[in-house]
């Protein structure tokens, strides 16, 4: 299993990325003005102010070479995770539905949120909650899962209209949420991680790269890498 | 050409930058302000102005979340 992990100018939180990918697997940076992804089997966009969030978060890096190849990677059916900024950019290429907007405090803001796992049976969750994947994740009332991951940004308020919303929610793409008094951004239903129809595209504001090691306080980011690891692996066998 | 194309929250998306402004106007003594939001402002020379719309539409906004205006200077 070997990821690929995006850098663009401005990225700056690649080598945490690379660091939890190497803990499931291989992995290697792709500079974005390459086209070729090197025959990685899954896609990191990873955090950072690609391009300097110029214009808008994401609206410029979604043009860079590197995306072009990302993006025809993603209709082939490849998983790609979009981290924070790399979030932005997936909703930028419409890979992902809705927008990101600036949080309603007007703050960058630097938290751990708890994220309640809506949806545990998909690529990027499959490995949530499991026991010996992640030792302090809990698991919440309502036998969902619930992870405990840093957050920082201050354009991380989710926004689908209500059409959308209603669609998402019904094909099960609402996969993360804020757990209850954790939605610090404002974003709609509390949502904090989204992935597309097909279930191969997968964003998220908070930040599971930063919270792989006991050091850090919590090792529960490490079971979005490991399902992803299992999601490559079992379509192999 | 010259050509200016305002950007701003498309109605009904909360606009937090704007009603920081509108509560701060009145702690200056400015009262009867409403409905304020604030955009974004692009100024370009640009030699077909019929692209304009496709430049908002792929780059300059995001039709999701904002609405655009597209002001070609006369003259």
């Amino acid at each position: 299993m070997r990821f690929g992990v995006l850098r663009f100018p401005g990225t700056c939180d690649e080598v945490d990325a690379l660091h939890a990918a190497r803990r499931v697997g291989d992995a290697e940076l792709l500079w974005h003005g390459e086209r070729d992804l090197k025959g990685v089997d899954a896609i990191v966009v990873p955090g950072g102010f690609s391009y300097g969030d110029y214009l808008r978060a994401g609206a410029i890096a979604r043009f860079s070479p590197v995306m072009e190849s990302v993006i025809a990677f993603a209709h082939d059916g490849g998983l790609v995770l979009g981290i924070c900024n790399g979030f932005q950019v997936l909703c930028e290429a419409q890979l992902l539905p809705g927008a990101l907007l600036p949080n309603t405090n007007l703050r960058f803001t630097f938290r751990q949120v708890d994220l309640e796992v809506v949806e545990a049976d998909t690529a990027f969750t499959c490995a949530c909650g499991q026991s010996g994947v992640s030792s302090s994740t809990d698991v919440g009332e309502s036998c969902q899962p619930i992870l405990s991951i840093p957050a920082k940004h201050s354009w991380g308020r989710y926004y689908a209209d209500e059409p959308t919303l209603a669609a998402m929610t019904e094909s099960g793409q609402v996969v993360l949420r804020y757990a209850l008094g954790q939605n610090f951004n404002g974003s709609i239903e509390d949502i904090a991680g989204v992935r597309n129809e097909q279930g191969n595209v997968f964003g998220l504001m908070p930040h599971p790269e930063h919270a792989v090691d006991e050091l850090t306080g919590s090792t529960d980011g490490l079971c979005i890498f490991a399902s992803m690891r299992l999601a490559v692996e079992g379509a192999r066998v | 050409m010259r050509a200016r194309v305002l950007i701003r929250p498309k109605a009904g998306i909360l606009d937090p930058q704007g009603e920081a402004v509108q509560r701060a106007l009145p702690a200056l003594g400015f009262e009867g302000v409403e409905n304020v939001h604030v955009g974004r402002l692009v100024e370009l020379d640009v030699q077909d102005p019929g692209q304009l719309e496709s430049m908002c539409e792929k780059l300059l906004a995001n039709p999701l979340v904002e609405d655009y205006e597209i002001v070609l200077a006369s003259g």
